[in-house]
């Protein structure tokens, strides 16, 4: 039931919000919508022992044999969470912000947490490609309307990507079902197809599968449409975008993808593995080198995507739990990270670290707070990054691929890169005397984002178990 | 039988009711009760049909085995003579609009749908080709139907000399095929009679000059030329019901004629002819779609795109198939009839004609919006079914995975036009002109429209009910 309610109040939160006119009326509707589904999230994942899982199946199409069928194990049920607990982060965040069409913009952000609860929940291979799609449409109407000068263009570029990879999708899943002697959908018999097809069949299907999924994290070479749909949306947005959507694909790997194919040529998963060490030091150096704010978050955000695609493909429990635990993790830094730049960007009306300077002075709240994050997103101890990264490595040293070692390495120079260009940020933004003008500091909806975020981060850094219990 | 008299009855009716009354809202009052008439005739036919199934003496066929009017045919008619309903209902305002004529626009569209009743029954290759004369002649009629436009005039005598040269072409081919099979009737075609499922080359000529001349009655690439500017010239709701109603019923005739005429015949030999006018067809529609400036025209350009994922069902032409056209009718027609009577309002047919649309009319943005999407074939509209039952329905044929692949890939080319007129409805400034204000009835009529998109794409099993 609970897995239901998950889907609904999004969508009748996000209708309702269609219908008023108030600005203030549709965020407090919008802060309710989303602080109702944290709570029901909240309440399932907790309530889950280890191994649990929640599930939930009616008839839907009994002539294909696909069902709405949902079902949620820990993983998933953490990933609901996430997608909860990052909407009511942005709805306080957005709190003292003016919106045009406020109603619209709130209304179209709980329609995208559904289509998102959607994808993370689906149990039928046609229900989560239903709601793989639903969730871009949503996204992409709020990437056109809300944003910089180029959004037009940004968020077709995004659409046309994410609807290219879907529909190569596509035509896998229709290949799978005709091949599927039950003629159905549900996820033991789906599963049990692929791994029957002949070793050939199932690389090319993987491809397909994986381009869909690969261009929604994005991995190398597909990234293209990343950083300037990360820049040209409105924040909100672009914290969808990179802090839930990115997951989408990471967890569809687990979830589909590696069960789907046993079959699979190894070759593959090298090829894989590789293009991920690009997307961590190609990510890193393009971010030592920005200095608008924007672009280093987008790229960053590239390069730990990438640990955490090795960690999907190292296929063992260490990397397993450690994605789950990582994409969590990821998903509340860099959603920090996004309001800290929307922050600035609203004071300093400028994004160039290069005007930027003294905010401690100035500031302090705001500084304290980008320097946790930025130790965060480092994997300094004590925070959550640390434990997330940790398990990642210690799943890539486990993994049975040949270069395990040589991966390692490389992967942990994108640690260090990490360190030089995060502190970067934080030296030249919060401290120096460039930039003095009289900003007000984080203001009490900011605060309260900001500092709950903060705690989240250093909780799950001191006693990671509240989440690795349950996975 | 009944609905097929009454089509014709209907027809003569509505032009002897245009000598009694000039009044052209009556004449549309008039039109629409009979359309309701014979929606009724037609859901009666079904229901009597279905009575019968189990009467071991009922039999489907017609006047000597030349129709046979099975529950499917008849079920593909109900949906037929609905969408026409509601095309008359939303464009009522827009078909008196045209001329002074508007008792015998209706009676064409009557005389058309009696010409889509005989393709989607026929069982004699005479009465395919009957039909499709029925359904042409009034065609060239509507399409010329505005006089003193000269757009529309050179629409009507394109579309009348290439279509009666394309029905010379069908003719040829299906007396090649007589020749090589020795009958008309489709049962009848045995292609193992010489020892092997290859068609003789008799019987390849005719089939492929068939295949040309039905293909261009659905705008099939190489023979589409004439469906841009007709669809162009042609009065936008006259051309709305061209391109959706009457080609998707065509449709239905072409995949008969593979299902059930040719089904002995050799798999790989049509798959490999009918994926060129497959590819060809797709390819055209699409990339031609891109570079238009007009959103008529583009709409025309889709709507041969659209023709191009239709061909899979008769490359298929399996029971998947025949679901697959039912969700093609249903989706295509009422995207295409909404997003063309969007256009209709619209005083500027380009695509900044629609820039701002969204915030100067938000209902009829929304519905343009919901029809574009089903076009592009998006979840939880119509449009997405109609292409996964098509797609389905082909890969289950062999040799087709990297046709289906190649369809998807086009389909991402043409969410590049379809979402331009997103991007100007939502994401740009401008202020665009109504033609004319939206009456009651076009906004009940859209908001079924929206509602039939929106509900067959959660539960398009509906459609499949009395299959």
């Amino acid at each position: 039931m609970s897995l239901i309610l998950l889907l609904l109040i999004p969508v009748i939160f996000g209708i309702v919000n269609f219908g008023v006119k108030n600005e203030k009326n549709t965020k407090v509707i919008a802060l309710i919508g989303a602080i109702t589904t944290l709570i029901i999230a909240v309440m399932a994942f907790s309530g889950l022992e280890e191994g649990g899982v929640l599930k939930v199946d009616y008839p839907w199409l009994p002539s294909i044999g696909a069902s709405f069928n949902l079902e949620a194990n820990g993983g998933a049920l953490l990933m609901t969470l996430l997608m909860a607990i990052t909407f009511v982060l942005i709805f306080f965040a957005q709190w003292n912000k003016n919106i045009n069409n406020a109603n619209r913009f709130f209304g179209l952000l709980n329609l995208s947490l559904a289509g998102l609860m959607g994808v993370f929940l689906a149990n039928d291979l046609l229900l989560f490609y239903f709601f793989w799609e639903l969730a871009l449409i949503p996204v992409y109407f709020l990437a056109g309307q809300w944003g910089g000068k180029d959004k037009v263009k940004a968020s077709f570029k995004f659409f046309v990507f994410t609807f290219f990879g879907s529909l190569l999708m596509l035509g896998g899943l229709i290949f799978l079902f005709v091949n599927n002697a039950n003629s159905a959908f549900d996820y033991a018999s789906i599963m049990q197809t692929g791994s029957l097809l002949a070793p050939e069949i199932q690389s090319t299907l993987f491809v397909l599968f994986f381009l869909a999924f690969g261009i929604k994290m994005p991995i190398f070479p597909l990234h293209s449409w990343q950083p300037l749909a990360y820049e040209q949306s409105a924040t909100p947005v672009t914290i969808v975008m990179s802090a839930l959507m990115v997951k989408m694909g990471l967890f569809a790997v687990l979830k589909w993808l590696i069960p789907l194919f046993p079959g699979v040529n190894p070759v593959f998963f090298n090829v894989i593995m590789i293009l991920a060490l690009f997307n961590i030091i190609y990510g890193s150096l393009l971010a030592m080198t920005q200095s608008n704010l924007k672009r280093l978050v987008a790229y960053s955000s590239l390069a730990h995507v990438g640990l955490m695609i090795m960690g999907a493909f190292a296929q063992n429990d260490y990397a397993t739990e450690g994605l789950y635990l990582q994409m969590f993790n990821h998903g509340i830094i860099v959603t920090g990270l996004w309001l800290l730049v929307d922050f600035i960007e609203n004071r300093y009306h400028t994004q160039d670290m290069k005007e930027l300077g003294g905010m401690a002075n100035i500031a302090p709240k705001a500084a304290i707070t980008m320097v946790v994050l930025a130790f965060a997103t480092i994997a300094l101890p004590m925070t959550n990054g640390f434990v997330g990264e940790f398990l990642l490595f210690l799943g890539i040293f486990h993994s049975q691929f040949e270069y395990k070692v040589v991966y390692m390495i490389i992967a942990g120079l994108g640690i260090i890169l990490g360190a030089i260009y995060m502190l970067n940020m934080v030296q030249k933004v919060a401290y120096g005397q460039k930039n003095d003008k009289k900003i007000s500091d984080l203001v009490w909806n900011e605060q309260l984002s900001m500092y709950l975020i903060v705690i989240i981060i250093m909780v799950l850094g001191f006693y990671p178990n509240l989440i690795l219990n349950i996975l | 039988m009944k609905p097929l008299i009454a089509t014709a009855v209907f027809a003569i009716l509505m032009m002897f009711a245009g000598l009694f009354t000039q009044e052209k809202r009556s004449l549309s009052n008039f039109a629409a009760i009979l359309m309701i008439g014979l929606l009724g005739l037609n859901i009666w036919e079904l229901y009597d049909y279905l009575i019968t199934l189990n009467d071991a003496n009922a039999s489907p066929y017609y006047f000597g085995k030349m129709l046979r009017v099975d529950n499917y045919g008849l079920w593909i008619n109900v949906l037929l003579t609905a969408l026409s309903l509601v095309y008359l209902l939303i464009f009522r305002d827009g078909i008196e609009k045209v001329g002074i004529h508007v008792g015998e626009y209706y009676a064409s569209h009557f005389f058309v749908l009696c010409g889509l009743f005989l393709v989607t029954t026929y069982n004699n290759l005479l009465i395919l080709f009957i039909g499709i004369e029925i359904l042409s002649i009034p065609q060239y009629v509507l399409a010329g139907s505005d006089k003193k436009n000269l757009k529309s005039s050179e629409a009507a005598l394109k579309y009348f000399l290439m279509g009666s040269f394309s029905t010379g072409i069908l003719l040829m081919g299906i007396v090649l095929l007589y020749g090589a099979m020795g009958s008309f009737e489709l049962e009848q075609f045995n292609f193992y009679k010489h020892g092997s499922s290859m068609p003789s080359v008799m019987g390849a000529m005719g089939i492929v000059l068939m295949m040309l001349g039905i293909g261009f009655k659905v705008s099939a690439a190489p023979v589409h030329f004439w469906a841009p500017d007709v669809y162009d010239g042609a009065p936008t709701p006259f051309a709305s019901f061209m391109a959706s109603i009457v080609k998707v019923g065509v449709f239905v005739a072409f995949m008969r004629l593979f299902m059930e005429g040719f089904i002995t015949m050799d798999a790989y030999w049509k798959v490999v002819v009918l994926s060129i006018m497959t590819v060809l067809t797709l390819v055209i529609g699409n990339f031609t779609a891109i570079y238009q400036q007009s959103v008529k025209r583009m709409l025309a350009y889709s709507s041969i795109a659209h023709a191009g994922f239709m061909l899979f069902v008769v490359i298929a032409s399996n029971s998947e198939a025949m679901r697959g056209i039912v969700q093609y009718i249903v989706a295509y027609s009422l995207a295409t009839v909404g997003i063309f009577f969007v256009l209709s309002k619209l005083k500027d047919y380009t695509y900044d004609g629609f820039n701002g649309l969204a915030k100067k009319e938000p209902f009829l943005a929304f519905v343009a919006a919901v029809c574009v999407l089903s076009l592009a074939g998006i979840p939880l509209t119509t449009g997405f079914f109609a292409k996964w039952y098509v797609l389905m329905a082909a890969i289950k044929q062999d040799n087709t995975f990297w046709l289906v692949m190649f369809a998807l890939v086009m389909a991402v080319v043409s969410s590049y036009y379809y979402f331009k007129v997103i991007m100007a409805m939502y994401f740009k400034e401008g202020t665009p002109e109504l033609c004319c204000s939206v009456t009651k009835m076009e906004k009940a009529m859209m908001m079924v429209i929206v509602f039939g998109i929106v509900l067959f794409g959660i539960a398009p099993e509906l459609l499949f009910v009395w299959i």
